[in-house]
């Protein structure tokens, strides 16, 4: 054993005393440290959004997307390791393809939630791999209506009405609180989203960003697809208008 | 041989040389079959229950080899309970329908089975999907198969209408069976029918000697000379 330190952080087989998995909970400090991403579950649908900082300004923008399809009907946001999400997004397409093959129709988000629970919770169980460091977003349109959950690096999952992960997660989850989600239209959702997103970025505000927003629901006949350009243009205008006069 | 031969059974083989029929209306579903399962000339059973349960309200009416379609609807028994206690609820006729048909597809070398799935569920309501030897799928108002269902195209064609009542769709599927169990020699014996209904699941049974009857070739041959029995024939003696 090496000189610092008790042994138990190195690997994610392996319990501390008191029943921790340090690996894990590194994990969690990861999603931590990434730009927020939010989810509302609404009336008539779901929206996605992502505060995505710009690590470089020679990147392209818009590369680089957080908010990815799963199926016509899911999409996916995440906060972490850019990479562990393009990994969890193309097992998610694995999964809901495979439900489609199999039962001829669209995998409803609870199955799809389940499958990638027990996956990710698999990467916490033996020494040769480490667990995602990412918290994911799932959000569909399915036949029980709208619906969002969220699955932690540890394989925990749970369902939401509104849901934050990343740096920001406390302040957008009192902001989302606040909201009657359950009253709200897609479209006025979007609005709410983008001023979140704008508000707890406030805490970082020497660094750039994009804001990344995707929507399903009766104004996208049950497709997940980026918002039009004009409306988040607006939105981000209102967001920003909205900074003037908070608190 | 460059074609598949769908009716290679083995020798001795059970084979369900059938009538059987699905039908759709307002309210659910009336299914139905005839009772005769054969191997070659004999018949191995003459009471037999080709409708079966794979979920609540889903059915399917089983036709060829009775051993494929037993096993067939074995597996999808198996998958729509599983279905149900992941997903929390009943599964819809659609999936079912899509289980059956993807079993038949991909052994379709390996099969004789041509299957009518059909059943209420609260998506769609009653749906009826047809699943015949190469394993398509193909969701109809009304469906038959079997042997016997070759010689009744053209009676459902010209009998069905949409907007049945439950009465008027159970005397169809009646009428329907009893004619091609009467041309086809592969079918016979007794009518078994049931109705899905969101409500639930009715049995209904026709004895052999209740059968709807239709024209039997009176006009032609004739009506059948009474024999006086008290004159002419005795019985055999029999030396004790």
């Amino acid at each position: 054993m090496t000189s610092i330190g008790t042994g138990y952080d190195l690997s994610a087989s392996t319990y501390s005393p008191d029943g921790r998995i340090f690996q894990v909970e590194y994990a969690t400090k990861a999603v931590e440290n990434s730009g927020t991403a939010i989810g509302l579950k609404v009336k008539d649908g779901v929206v996605l959004a992502v505060e995505k900082l710009i690590h470089s300004k020679l990147s392209v923008p818009e590369a680089n997307r957080r908010i990815q399809t799963i199926d016509r009907h899911i999409g996916l946001a995440t906060a972490g390791l850019l990479a562990d999400g393009r990994h969890i997004a193309n097992r998610a397409r694995d999964e809901a393809s495979s439900y489609r093959d199999t039962y001829d129709a669209p995998s409803p988000l609870k199955n799809l939630a389940e499958r990638l629970g027990l996956y990710t919770q698999a990467y916490t169980l033996y020494s040769s791999v480490r667990p995602f460091g990412i918290s994911t977003i799932l959000g569909a349109f399915d036949k029980e209506g709208p619906s969002l959950y969220v699955i932690e690096p540890s394989g925990v999952y749970f369902g939401y009405n509104g849901a934050a992960v990343g740096k920001g997660r406390q302040l957008a989850k009192t902001e989302l609180e606040k909201l009657k989600l359950s009253e709200l239209t897609t479209k006025e959702a979007v609005y709410e989203a983008a001023r979140i997103i704008y508000l707890v970025h406030e805490d970082a505000k020497e660094k750039e960003f994009e804001l990344e927003i995707s929507w399903i629901g009766q104004e996208t006949d049950n497709v997940h697809l980026p918002v039009p350009r004009e409306l988040q243009q607006d939105a981000e205008a209102k967001a920003k208008a909205a900074l003037e006069t908070f608190e | 041989m460059d074609h598949i031969d769908f009716n290679r059974l083995k020798t001795g083989e059970v084979n369900l040389g059938t009538s059987i029929m699905a039908v759709q209306f307002q309210n659910g579903v009336v299914i139905g079959a005839d009772s005769r399962t054969t191997t070659g000339s004999y018949i191995a059973n003459r009471v037999t229950d080709k409708l079966t349960h794979v979920h609540d309200r889903i059915y399917c009416c089983r036709s060829g080899s009775a051993a494929d379609t037993q096993a067939v609807a074995d597996a999808v028994h198996y998958q729509l309970q599983m279905y149900t206690q992941m997903s929390g609820g009943p599964p819809p006729v659609h999936t079912a329908a899509a289980l059956f048909q993807r079993i038949c597809y991909e052994n379709k070398d390996g099969l004789s089975a041509g299957i009518i799935v059909a059943g209420w569920d609260k998506e769609a309501g009653p749906s009826v999907y047809n699943i015949p030897l190469g394993g398509g799928l193909f969701r109809q108002p009304w469906a038959i198969g079997g042997s016997g269902s070759t010689y009744v195209y053209g009676y459902c064609d010209a009998t069905y209408k949409e907007g049945w009542g439950r009465d008027e769709t159970v005397d169809f599927v009646k009428n329907t069976l009893a004619l091609a169990m009467s041309r086809d020699g592969s079918s016979g014996g007794v009518i078994r029918m049931c109705v899905i209904t969101e409500e639930g699941v009715e049995r209904l049974f026709v004895p052999g000697n209740e059968l709807p009857k239709f024209w039997e070739g009176a006009e032609v041959l004739g009506h059948a000379k009474k024999i006086n029995q008290a004159e002419g024939l005795a019985p055999m003696v029999v030396e004790a």
